[in-house]
């Protein structure tokens, strides 16, 4: 009976997954058999027609640049997400002296193309360094010569610019109650911060989270304009190889589905997960 | 490290004439994108929601693989798979090879793309006019077409009009990505003038400032088009 009452609370229905008596027969009207009989014949004639003899060539540096691909993907979410919690913070609660430069940086990202601050930092802030012989002798030396240190700085600034103006909504959109009631028990400020205003600010985040994380995925093979060999970049070799126009093209587009295909799943899987529905 | 201003300079010892006419460019292909892109969503949409069962679901197709591919690769091949496709059909009907010209391509390409976003936006905008006004219209005995004129997209704008202002964000970024196929807009003009003067650091910012400009007079521009759209009703 209480399992029962649990399932049925209002907040609870909109997690409620339709039967799957429905889902297999929304499939099976008339027209959507046609429709995919249609894409089965059309991607039949892909594989038949187009030449697909270099996959077997090329799979282990294809493996080897998705892997780059989901590297980057993570590791710029994952830091730029730390940049953007300080950035939404001190915009809503910071002093001006902090909350200005954070306003204009997010701005600043927002306002220009990725593309842009990419070829900046690695073109541009790249070309000056060698000038400084403090820089040239350091040991990160090693790393600034390569390029995917500049790759990954600047998808983390954009996540960072990005998400910090959205957790600057969520920061402000946390009831002042719940921070009052906070304070009221005697809560430091640090305290009330990563008990409860953390918290309910990143379950208020997490929907357009996933949308921010597909955005990132998209961005990511711009890397490969400054030579990063992501899964973008080896099928760019793949077409100044062997000169085909189609099928290097069409399987990368499919790639990228599946990539964001496995990204919704698992936001899906995550938001079922927020203690808190409807938050 | 002296800064050269004198790069900057707009007559031809200068580069500034060069970045301008990629900005110009630029414009151009942002604007052209983004009305096809605005036509496409008023269709798209319109599909959508009033549609038959199979246009639904091919727009459905149409909104989801858009989206789910990133703009590089659409615009990859869109500007080299699509002018293969289409000189390829014209000589198969018996024509010479065209060579498309690539401000048309850019501007179909991101229309392509905006297309989709905007099927989504005005398809929750138009979701948002209430229902009896569009009965009223037919009860008046409007023909749809003259509804929807009269009616439903001038209804639906004020609720249209943030997610429209992203998108023409979106749009005038986007142009960016056509420097990766080799287009002179303003990104790939500021290329050329780094490489050729290596001075690639004050002619990046220089056209970040020219973007961001664009960027801060489009918000401009676009609250006071909200401004407009929404005088009479409740404030948010």
């Amino acid at each position: 009976m209480t399992t029962e009452a649990l399932e049925t609370k209002p907040g609870m229905t909109r997690l409620v997954e339709p039967a799957h008596g429905d889902a297999i027969g929304a499939w099976l009207r008339p027209h959507r058999v046609v429709l995919v009989l249609i894409a089965a014949g059309l991607i039949l004639l892909m594989v038949l027609s187009m030449r697909w003899d270099w996959l077997p060539r090329y799979a282990g540096q294809l493996c080897l640049g998705l892997w780059r691909t989901i590297w980057l993907l993570v590791a710029s979410v994952a830091l730029g997400f730390c940049f953007a919690v300080p950035l939404g913070l001190v915009q809503v609660t910071g002093p001006r002296l902090l909350a200005w430069p954070a306003r204009g940086f997010c701005t600043l990202i927002r306002g220009t193309p990725l593309l842009l601050q990419l070829w900046l930092l690695y073109f541009g802030v790249g070309s000056l360094f060698p000038q400084f012989p403090a820089i040239r002798d350091s040991v990160f030396w090693p790393y600034l010569r390569e390029a995917w240190p500049y790759g990954l700085l600047s998808l983390t600034l954009s996540f960072a610019g990005y998400e910090g103006e959205v957790m600057r909504g969520a920061f402000a959109g946390v009831p002042r109650g719940e921070l009052e009631a906070a304070h009221a028990f005697g809560m430091s400020r640090f305290t009330a911060l990563r008990r409860i205003w953390l918290p309910r600010a990143f379950y208020r985040v997490l929907p357009t989270l996933g949308g921010e994380v597909i955005l990132q995925l998209k961005s990511t093979p711009l890397v490969a304009t400054i030579t990063v060999v992501d899964i973008y970049g080896v099928i760019s070799h793949v077409r100044q190889d062997t000169y085909l126009v189609y099928a290097p093209l069409l399987f990368l587009a499919f790639v990228y589905m599946g990539l964001t295909g496995i990204l919704v799943m698992l936001v899906r899987f995550l938001e079922k997960r927020i203690p808190i529905p409807g938050a | 490290m002296r800064i050269d201003w004198a790069l900057l300079a707009i007559s031809p010892p200068g580069w500034g004439g060069l970045l301008l006419r990629g900005l110009v460019t630029t414009l151009e292909i942002a604007v052209g994108g983004y009305l096809l892109g605005l036509l496409i969503g008023i269709g798209g949409a319109f599909g959508k929601l009033y549609g038959g069962a199979v246009s639904r679901d091919l727009l459905e197709c149409y909104t989801t693989i858009v989206r789910a591919v990133p703009e590089l690769v659409l615009i990859v091949l869109i500007y080299y798979a699509g002018t293969d496709l289409l000189n390829r059909v014209m000589a198969a009907l018996g024509y010479a090879a065209v060579n498309i010209n690539g401000l048309a391509a850019g501007i179909l390409v991101i229309g392509v793309v905006q297309g989709a976003y905007s099927t989504e936006v005005l398809r929750g905008a138009i979701r948002a006019v209430p229902y009896g006004e569009i009965e009223a219209a037919r009860a008046f005995g409007m023909p749809s077409a003259l509804a929807l004129r009269r009616i439903t997209l001038p209804a639906m704008i004020p609720h249209a009009i943030s997610g429209l202002a992203n998108l023409w964000m979106i749009a005038t970024k986007d142009t960016a990505l056509l420097a990766v196929v080799g287009f002179t807009e303003l990104t790939m003009a500021t290329r050329e003038a780094g490489g050729a003067t290596k001075a690639y650091f004050l002619f990046f910012c220089a056209a970040g400032m020219l973007y961001l400009l664009v960027t801060l007079i489009s918000n401009q521009v676009f609250n006071a088009i909200e401004r407009r759209a929404r005088r009479g009703m409740p404030k948010v």
